[in-house]
């Protein structure tokens, strides 16, 4: 590393008398509530990382230790594999006004993630392995979160011809998406499980089938009948959903339902996972949390694709990351700019950003009403992403990269956008008080992110 | 400044049964204004209104003229042209810009859901929903009510029937919640196609054929098929229209009862209504264009802190 490349790395919000051990070799974790479903383990001791590595758990209190180690004392706090974000919008090239792999990697750190997945719905799209490097570059450089690539699944993400998979994975890519827009051509998405599966990554899909969800802006329901807006049906998800099982069973690839928002898709995951099918899911916390209810009064912070949908809908969504359904919570952290959510509903963009609040939101609306137990919510946010796209992390097992998130399950804090690192301000969280602060963040044992105080 | 309507009109969802009843009973005094040989009163003197009319409009833009005009107030008309999709000021921009010339009302009809929301949110002036996208259109909505109730005497029980492209109509959604807020019963009547998938959930009884609406209704508020529908593939053609959901006069022969048939214009005749139903004796669609300058003289002097019962003294009867 050189000396730049570690300022700016020290230059975290709130780094703390952490700084100058910024790079200590040992680093123990005092005290914390050590949860890692990996090993099934949820004990309370002291956890040791060391040189990039995890290292040993000592449950033995009281332990004391020389001055060649960094202590941070974890009492009351939880310890945990490093969150993972299979799903996010970085923005870069092409719109750095609004998030930069570097701004969107810190914003991560603060929400707890180690890693994330930049969607390649950039411009130029990320449809080749030039442009895998340099997203793999910029994350590197930012210092922050992991940043991985994720390659468009078609050329300019047109729904036309494959984009080269092979090279895309040799430079870095993680998987393969044309996420923002639907693969339309039942075909094009054939083609890409088979040949995905020769490079043994997953195709993420956005589920939308295009002329039922054209021209929609929410919902399709009592509300968007109500406020006059175009709706947007469940069953435009829904027979995309079933069609990449189908798709799924029959090329034998492995693929990853983006965002799933409705209660239909539910069953059909269910119904895929109960015939062994290699499909795995992801919820995002805004449709774990609020439903279409949110449109009213034209609230654009309330606009995403897919869409708010019912409370029915939000229920079925918690039961199934509970149940294990769906596989994984992702953010689809999408910024935009202020102005372009300032305008008329059936205009503005879709998409929120959600990597500083995505914990908070889990914990206050399903770990706090006992829907899942904290051990369950680091399997959805670390765990199983790592698992489902073939990521380091999601373990702290001696050996494993030291990525860790410490956080407290219990503070309460009220969102302003304002203060978020992302330079994305529309979120629908704005003035609602969660639940859940993450107090460090430790990416291959270094601090990216300490919480004051 | 708080008025018995508030700031602004953006819908007729959100308002009581009361505030609605109070805009029709102040709209009574105002209708025998427009009789007068001399149609002005100074009541809205000084008051700058601009009318923005973000869509082509010609009846709802002359009927707030000629309400503004005869209320003396001074009016500024922007016809701005193009969609919101254009390349032009924003929305919000407009509105700042508008505000910095201190304005004191804005009636504004936008092709966006929700555009007369968003302006009023952002400035300080009144604003007047002229009709928004595919939301609501509150003055057409209460001069339909208006035009009812001076048949009716009240809508308590009576039974009026919306026909034709709910899904896409502004006028449909006030007409529904200011028709059930006074005490009508409501029904709709069209292709499914143009229905809301939530129909059932608006509290409203469907009627798939305009035989059996016709059998059921007191009155037929007609909506206007807009032409797009039928190159947007909701119908097949406006013939086929004709043929199952046109109101003819043949249809309402078979009726048990005379109906009253409105419109909100402009017509297409010989699609969803026949001429000599138009034209026909149980037709006021011509007393719902009088009314409509009425009852949007009614909100302008509201808006603008008229005290309702200066009007109250002057009107007639109420359905109270």
């Amino acid at each position: 590393m050189t000396d730049r490349e570690r300022e700016s790395g020290n230059r975290e919000r709130g780094s703390g008398s952490g700084d100058r051990k910024g790079d200590a070799r040992r680093t123990v974790l005092r005290g914390g509530r050590v949860i890692d479903p990996s090993q099934n383990l949820d004990a309370t001791g002291d956890l040791i990382l060391e040189d990039g590595k995890t290292g040993a758990f000592e449950t033995a209190a009281g332990a004391s230790y020389g001055d060649d180690i960094r202590v941070i004392d974890c009492a009351g706090l939880v310890v945990s594999p490093g969150f993972i974000d299979v799903h996010c919008h970085l923005r870069e090239p092409g719109r750095e006004d609004v998030e930069t792999i570097a701004t969107g990697a810190r914003a991560a750190a603060v929400g707890g993630f180690t890693a994330v997945c930049a969607m390649p719905n950039t411009q130029p799209v990320t449809d080749n392995q030039a442009a895998v490097g340099f997203v793999l570059r910029q994350g590197q450089m930012a210092n922050a979160a992991r940043v991985h690539p994720i390659g468009a699944i078609s050329l300019g993400q047109k729904g036309e011809a494959l984009a080269e998979f092979g090279e895309m994975v040799g430079a870095g890519a993680v998987a393969v998406s044309d996420d923002g827009k639907p693969v339309a051509s039942a075909h094009l998405m054939r083609t890409a499980l088979e040949y995905a599966r020769t490079f043994g990554i997953p195709v993420a899909d956005h589920c939308e089938e295009p002329t039922l969800a054209a021209g929609g802006a929410m919902n399709e329901g009592i509300v968007s009948a109500r406020l006059g807006l175009k709706g947007i049906p469940a069953e435009a998800e829904e027979i995309m959903v079933i069609r990449d099982i189908l798709l799924a069973r029959r090329t034998g690839g492995h693929v990853h339902l983006c965002h799933m928002s409705t209660k239909g898709s539910v069953e059909l995951i269910r119904w895929g996972k109960e015939r062994g099918i290699r499909v795995t899911a992801e919820a995002c916390p805004h449709h774990l949390s609020l439903t279409e209810n949110e449109v009213n009064g034209y609230n654009t912070n309330a606009k995403m694709n897919p869409p708010l949908r019912t409370e029915e809908d939000v229920e079925a969504i918690r039961e199934a990351v509970r149940d294990g359904t769906i596989d994984l919570v992702a953010t689809d952290h999408a910024p935009h700019h202020y102005d372009e959510k300032e305008r008329e509903f059936s205009d503005a963009p879709n998409g929120i950003v959600g990597l500083e609040t995505a914990l908070a939101v889990v914990v206050k609306w399903l770990v706090k009403p006992e829907i899942i137990d904290l051990p369950t919510l680091i399997q959805r946010m670390s765990v199983s992403p790592a698992r489902t796209f073939g990521l380091p992390g999601g373990s702290l097992q001696r050996g494993a990269v030291a990525d860790v998130t410490v956080f407290d399950p219990t503070r309460e804090w009220k969102v302003d956008a304002a203060n978020f690192v992302s330079k994305g301000r529309n979120s629908p969280y704005s003035g609602h008080t969660l639940q859940g602060v993450v107090m460090c963040t430790i990416v291959g044992g270094r601090i990216v992110h300490q919480a004051a105080g | 400044m708080t008025t018995p309507l508030g700031k602004d009109l953006l819908a007729l969802e959100p308002l009581t049964p009361e505030q609605i009843r109070l805009i029709l009973d102040t709209a009574g005094p105002f209708k025998e204004i427009s009789e007068r040989a001399i149609k002005k009163v100074p009541t809205l003197r000084g008051s700058t209104i601009v009318n923005l009319f973000f869509e082509a409009s010609t009846r709802t833009r002359v009927s707030f003229e000629f309400a503004e005009k005869r209320l003396s107030a001074d009016t500024v008309n922007v016809a701005a042209s193009g969609s919101s999709v254009s390349k032009g000021e924003t929305l919000v921009d407009t509105a700042r810009n508008l505000e910095a010339m201190r304005i004191d009302m804005v009636v504004i009809r936008h092709g966006a859901s929700g555009a007369a929301h968003f302006l009023a949110e952002r400035i300080e002036s009144n604003v007047i929903n002229a009709g928004d996208g595919t939301h609501e259109h509150p003055t057409q909505g209460l001069l339909d009510l208006l035009t009812l109730r001076d048949h009716f005497g009240s809508l308590e029980g009576r039974r009026v029937c919306i026909c034709g492209d709910v899904l896409h109509s502004r006028v449909a959604r006030s007409n529904i919640w200011g028709l059930k807020k006074l005490g009508a019963e409501v029904g709709v009547c069209g292709p499914r196609s143009l229905l809301p998938n939530a129909v059932s959930e608006l509290g409203v009884e469907v009627f798939d054929r305009i035989e059996a609406a016709i059998e059921w209704a007191e009155a037929l508020n007609v909506l206007r098929l807009q032409l797009e529908r039928m190159q947007g593939g909701y119908i097949p053609s406006l013939r086929e229209y004709n043929r199952v959901f046109g109101v003819t006069r043949e249809r309402l022969d078979r009726a048990p009862r005379d109906l009253l048939i409105l419109h909100p214009g402009p017509m297409n005749r010989g699609v969803e209504i026949d001429s000599d139903v138009a034209d026909g004796p149980h037709s006021v669609i011509l007393e719902q264009v009088t009314n409509g300058v009425a009852v949007r003289m009614a909100v302008l002097y509201l808006l603008a802190g008229g005290a309702p019962e200066l009007a109250d003294a002057a009107k007639g009867g109420s359905d109270r």
